[in-house]
C-alpha cells in the first residue's frame, strides 16, 4: 500500500518511535476470537502451546506419516461406509460387472463391486483407503524402528513406548478386519487362516471359534461383527491411544539428536507456530497427495478378479497384506507338529508360529525398555537421542530382530519368490527354516562389528581430525595424507554420549571397606551387563583430546613452516635418491 | 413273390443272406460308431511318413524310435495329436535341456511339420485330436456363460494358475505357467491332454462348452482395463512391496526435503 508522501519538518530523532502499525484483523474476526476466548480460554492455551519447540530432523516426521495416513483412512473410510453393506446374506449379482453377472454372492461383496464399478469415484476411494492402510502400518513400523534405534524409549518415555506397541498391535487387527470385509476370495481365505489360528488354541480353540463366528466357519455373522470392529471399536481405541501418545509427546517434550547446545534439559528446534504449522501442515497434504496418487495410478486388491468367497475355491498367490505376511510365512515354513491326546488335537504346527509368534513379538517389544534399563542400570532421564553406533548391542539386537522378521516375511511369499526367481519352492522353504534362526545371529554379529568400527572411526576423527584428501610426498619419498582437525562442535557431538559402566556382581566397597549402597548386582545381571557392553569403544577423554589438539597444532606449525619454504627446491639428497 | 417262394430253399440263399447280414451290420456299425477324431490327416500315409521321419530325427532320442518312451522321456502312445500340437507349437518340445519342467519358448517348427508329427503320433494309438475352432473359441458367449466360466476357472484352475491366470509355484521347481496370452486352442489341448504337472480335464468332466466359457472368461478378464498399475497381478506380496518402496520410500524422501528446509537453511 502506497503511503502519501509527506514532507516532514521535524527531525525523526526527536519523535517518539512507535512500532510500525501492523495490519489489524477485521473487527469481525477479532470480535469472534474474543468471544471464543471469553468462553473457552483458548488464548492462554494457544499462547503456551504455539511456541512449543520441536527439533528438526527428517526421521521425526515418520510418526507424522502414520498420523496423517490415519486421517486419510478416517476420511476415505467415511465415504466407504456410506455404500458398503456389511451383510452376508446371499444375493444374485445383477450389477454392471459383466464377468460376475448372475453369480450368487454376499451383499458385502456385491456392494464392494458396486463401489468399484457403479459409484462415482468409488474405486478411487477404495484404492486410496487400502494404500493408506498399507502406509499407516508401514509408517508405524519405521517410526517404531527409529524410536528403538535412537533409544527414545528410555526414561521417561517407557509408557509412551508401550502405548506405541499397543497402537501397532491393534492397527494389525484393524487392517485385518478391513481386509476381510469385502468377502472376496482372498479375504475369505484370510479369514479361514485366522479361523485356523483360533482353532489351534489348545482345548478352547473350537469353542472360541464358534464364539467368534457364531457357529461353523464362515457362518453369517463374522462380517457384521468385523464391520463393527473395523469402523467403531478399533478406530475408537486408536483415536484414544493416539491422543494419549501425542499428549505424552507434548508433556515429555520432543527428543533431539546430539549436537552443540543440545542437552537433556532443553529442546533445540523451531516453534510449533509458524515453522511447524507450515511444515507439518504441508506434510499432511503431501501424505494425502501421495495416497491419492497411489490410489489413482496403482491397482490394489482387485476384488472383481478374485471373485466372491467360496470355501471350495482357493487361488495361487493367496497372501495377506504385508503386515500379516510374517505370520503367514511362519505357518508356511513350520514343520507339521501335532499331538493327539485322547480326544483332543494340539496343533503346534499352527499355534506356535501363529499365536505364539505374534504374542512373542509384542511381549518382547513391550518388555525391551525395561530389560535394557535393568541390564545397563541406567536410571537417568534421557532427552538427547543415542546415535545407534553408541549402543552397539541394542542396534545389533534391533537389526537381528528386523532380519528375523524379514526371513519370516520372505517365507510368506515363498511361492512368489519361487516363480519370480525361478527357484524351487521346497528349496526356498527349507532355506528359510534355517535362515530364521541363523540369519539373525549373523546380522547381530555383523551389525555389532560395524557399530564398533564406526565408534573407532569417531575416536580417530576426534583425535586426529578428518582426512583432507591431499596426498603429500615427503622428501624421502614417503607418501602421507595430512589430517585436518575437526571443529569443536563436531568433537562435542562425537563425544557427548554417556559411557555406560559394566555392572559387577561383587559388591563394591569404599575406602573404608564398607559396601556401597546399591552397588553389586546379581550374577545374571552382571553377566548380561558384560555382554551388553562387550566391545564398546571407550570414548576419548578430555585430556586425550587436549593432547591430540596440541599434537595437531604441532603438525600445523610444521606444515606452515614447510609452506614458507615451499619455493625452495627439495633438498638435493632427495633428488639424488630419485636419480 | 412266387420267385422268392420258389427259390427260398435254394443252395445259394444261405451264403447270400449271410453276406447281406454282414453288409448290413458293417454299414450300421460304420454309421453309428464314433468317427476317429483326429484332424491330422491319418489317411494320408505321406504325411504320416514325413511325421515319422521328423519324429525319428528330433524326438526319438528321448521318446524312442516309435514313441514307446525311454528313461529320458515318457511314452507317447495314446497321447493324441492334441498333445503333440500343444507341446510343439508352444515350444515346450523339444526340450532345450532337462529340468524340472519344460518352459514355454520360441517354436521353430512350421505348421506342416507339427501337423506331420501329430499325424504320426496319432497313429500310435487313439487320443485327443486337435480341436476345431468351435470347440475352444471364446467368442460370442453371453454374460452368464462368461460368469460361469469364471466360476469354473476359480474352482478348477486358480489354485495353481492364480486368480488372474498369472501362474503359480508347484513343488520342487515346477510351476503352473501364466495363462496371459495363451490361445484358446492351447488351453483346450492342455485341459484334454494334461501336459507336465497339469491334471487331465477330460471331455466327460469339463465339456467343450465349459472350456469355451473358461477361455472366454480369461480373454475378457485379460482384455478389461485395470485400476492402475497391476505389478504382475501377483496379489498382496507385490502390493506390499510397492507400498514400502513407493509409499514409504517416497514419503521419506519428502520428509528429508521438508526437514532440510529449515528457517535457518537459506
Amino acid at each position: 500500500m502506497a503511503k502519501p508522501a509527506e514532507v516532514s519538518t521535524e527531525s525523526p530523532v526527536l519523535e517518539t518511535e512507535r512500532p510500525p502499525q501492523q495490519a489489524s484483523l477485521p473487527k469481525g474476526v477479532t470480535g469472534l476470537a474474543t468471544w471464543a476466548d471469553d468462553r473457552l480460554g483458548l488464548a492462554s492455551l494457544l499462547k503456551k502451546n504455539l511456541r512449543k519447540v520441536f527439533p528438526d530432523h527428517w526421521s521425526f516426521l515418520l510418526g507424522e506419516i502414520a498420523l496423517y495416513s490415519f486421517i486419510v483412512l478416517l476420511l476415505t473410510g467415511v465415504f466407504l461406509t456410506i455404500w458398503f453393506k456389511p451383510s452376508m446374506a446371499e444375493i444374485e449379482y445383477q450389477g454392471s460387472y459383466q464377468l460376475m453377472r448372475g453369480l450368487p454372492m454376499s451383499e458385502a461383496f456385491a456392494s464392494t463391486l458396486a463401489l468399484s464399478f457403479d459409484i462415482r469415484g468409488g474405486l478411487l476411494v477404495r484404492q486410496i483407503h487400502h494404500w493408506a492402510a498399507m502406509l499407516f502400518v508401514a509408517a508405524m513400523t519405521v517410526h517404531m524402528l527409529r524410536i528403538f534405534f535412537t533409544g527414545a524409549f528410555r526414561k521417561p518415555r517407557e509408557l509412551n513406548w508401550l502405548i506405541g506397541v499397543g497402537l501397532f498391535s491393534i492397527s494389525l487387527i484393524e487392517g485385518f478386519a478391513g481386509y476381510s470385509l469385502p468377502d472376496d476370495l482372498l479375504s475369505g481365505t484370510g479369514l479361514r487362516f485366522v479361523d485356523g489360528l483360533i482353532r489351534s488354541i489348545p482345548l478352547v480353540g473350537t469353542w472360541v471359534e464358534f464364539f467368534a463366528f457364531g457357529g461353523e466357519f464362515p457362518g453369517e455373522l463374522i462380517i457384521p461383527r468385523l464391520y463393527m470392529v473395523h469402523i467403531l471399536l478399533v478406530p475408537g481405541l486408536l483415536l484414544g491411544l493416539i491422543a494419549a501418545h501425542l499428549a505424552l509427546v507434548v508433556y515429555h517434550k520432543h527428543t533431539h539428536y546430539p549436537g552443540p547446545g543440545r542437552k537433556d534439559g532443553n529442546v533445540v528446534g523451531y516453534p510449533l507456530f509458524p515453522v511447524y504449522t507450515a511444515k507439518a501442515g504441508g506434510f499432511f497434504f503431501v501424505v494425502f497427495g501421495v495416497s491419492i496418487l497411489m490410489g489413482a495410478t496403482m491397482q490394489i486388491n482387485p476384488v472383481w478378479n478374485f471373485g466372491p468367497y467360496n470355501p471350495a475355491q482357493v487361488t495361487a498367490g493367496s497372501q495377506p497384506d504385508w503386515y500379516m505376511g510374517w505370520v503367514e510365512g511362519a505357518i508356511r515354513i513350520m514343520p507339521n507338529w501335532e499331538w493327539h491326546l485322547g480326544s483332543t488335537t494340539w496343533s503346534w504346527n499352527v499355534f506356535l508360529p501363529g499365536v505364539g509368534l505374534m504374542t512373542a513379538l509384542f511381549v518382547l517389544l513391550g518388555l525391551y525398555p525395561f530389560v535394557e534399563a535393568w541390564i545397563t542400570g541406567d536410571k537417568s532421564e534421557h532427552h538427547v537421542l543415542d546415535r545407534p553406533r553408541n549402543a552397539p548391542t541394542r542396534t545389533a539386537l534391533g537389526v537381528a530382530g528386523m532380519t528375523c522378521y524379514a526371513m519370516f516375511w520372505l517365507s510368506g511369499g515363498n511361492d512368489i519368490l519361487a516363480t519370480q526367481f525361478k527357484l524351487s519352492l521346497n528349496a526356498v522353504t527349507e532355506f528359510m527354516r534355517v535362515a530364521v534362526f541363523v540369519a539373525p545371529v549373523i546380522a547381530f554379529i555383523v551389525t555389532k562389528r560395524i557399530c564398533i568400527s564406526l565408534q573407532r572411526a569417531d575416536t580417530e576423527r576426534v583425535l586426529h581430525g578428518s582426512e583432507t584428501g591431499i596426498i603429500e610426498r615427503a622428501p624421502d619419498g614417503g607418501y602421507s595424507e595430512p589430517h585436518k582437525p575437526i571443529s569443536i562442535d563436531e568433537k562435542f557431538t562425537l563425544t557427548q554420549h554417556k559411557q555406560l559402566k559394566e555392572l559387577t556382581s561383587a559388591p563394591a566397597t569404599d575406602s573404608h571397606g564398607v559396601a556401597e549402597q546399591g552397588a553389586g548386582v546379581g550374577r545374571l545381571r552382571a553377566l548380561l551387563s558384560r555382554w551388553y557392553l562387550a566391545g564398546v569403544i571407550t570414548k576419548p577423554t578430555a585430556e586425550e583430546i587436549v593432547e591430540a589438539d596440541h599434537h595437531a597444532n604441532g603438525h600445523e606449525l610444521e606444515e606452515g613452516h614447510r609452506h614458507d619454504d615451499g619455493d625452495v627446491p627439495a633438498d638435493p639428497a632427495g633428488r639424488e635418491v630419485t636419480h | 413273390m412266387r420267385f422268392l417262394t420258389a427259390k427260398r430253399r435254394g443252395r445259394a440263399v444261405r451264403p447270400a443272406l449271410l453276406v447281406t447280414a454282414l453288409l448290413l451290420m458293417g454299414a450300421l456299425y460304420a454309421a453309428v460308431a464314433p468317427a476317429a477324431r483326429v484332424s491330422a490327416d491319418t489317411g494320408n500315409s505321406q504325411q504320416v511318413a514325413e511325421g515319422k521321419a521328423l519324429f525319428q530325427v528330433t524326438c526319438s532320442s528321448c521318446h524312442g524310435m516309435n514313441g514307446e518312451g525311454t528313461g529320458q522321456g515318457p511314452s507317447l502312445v495314446g497321447v493324441g495329436a492334441a498333445a503333440v500340437d500343444f507341446q510343439v507349437s508352444t515350444g515346450r518340445m523339444p526340450m532345450a535341456n532337462p529340468g524340472a519342467q519344460a518352459p514355454r519358448k520360441q517354436n521353430t517348427y512350421t505348421d506342416e511339420e507339427i501337423a506331420a508329427l501329430a499325424a504320426f503320433v496319432a497313429t500310435l494309438a487313439p487320443g485327443p485330436a486337435i480341436p476345431t475352432e468351435e470347440q475352444y473359441s471364446g467368442e460370442g458367449l453371453s454374460a452368464e456363460q462368461l460368469a460361469k466360466g469364471g466360476e469354473l476357472f476359480r474352482t478348477n484352475c486358480s489354485a495353481c494358475h492364480n486368480f488372474e491366470g498369472a501362474g503359480g509355484a508347484l513343488p520342487n521347481g515346477k510351476y503352473a505357467p501364466s495363462l496371459v496370452g495363451v490361445s484358446g486352442k492351447h488351453i483346450w489341448e492342455a485341459m484334454r491332454t494334461g501336459p507336465q504337472q497339469m491334471p487331465v480335464f477330460s471331455s466327460g468332466v469339463v465339456v467343450d462348452d465349459d472350456v469355451r466359457a473358461i477361455v472366454g472368461y480369461l480373454e475378457t478378464l485379460h482384455a478389461q482395463p485395470s485400476g492402475g498399475l497391476t505389478f504382475g497381478a501377483l496379489g498382496p506380496v507385490a502390493e506390499g512391496l510397492f507400498a514400502w518402496i513407493i509409499g514409504i520410500g517416497g514419503l521419506c524422501l519428502i520428509a528429508v526435503w521438508i526437514a532440510a528446509k529449515g528457517a535457518r537453511a537459506r
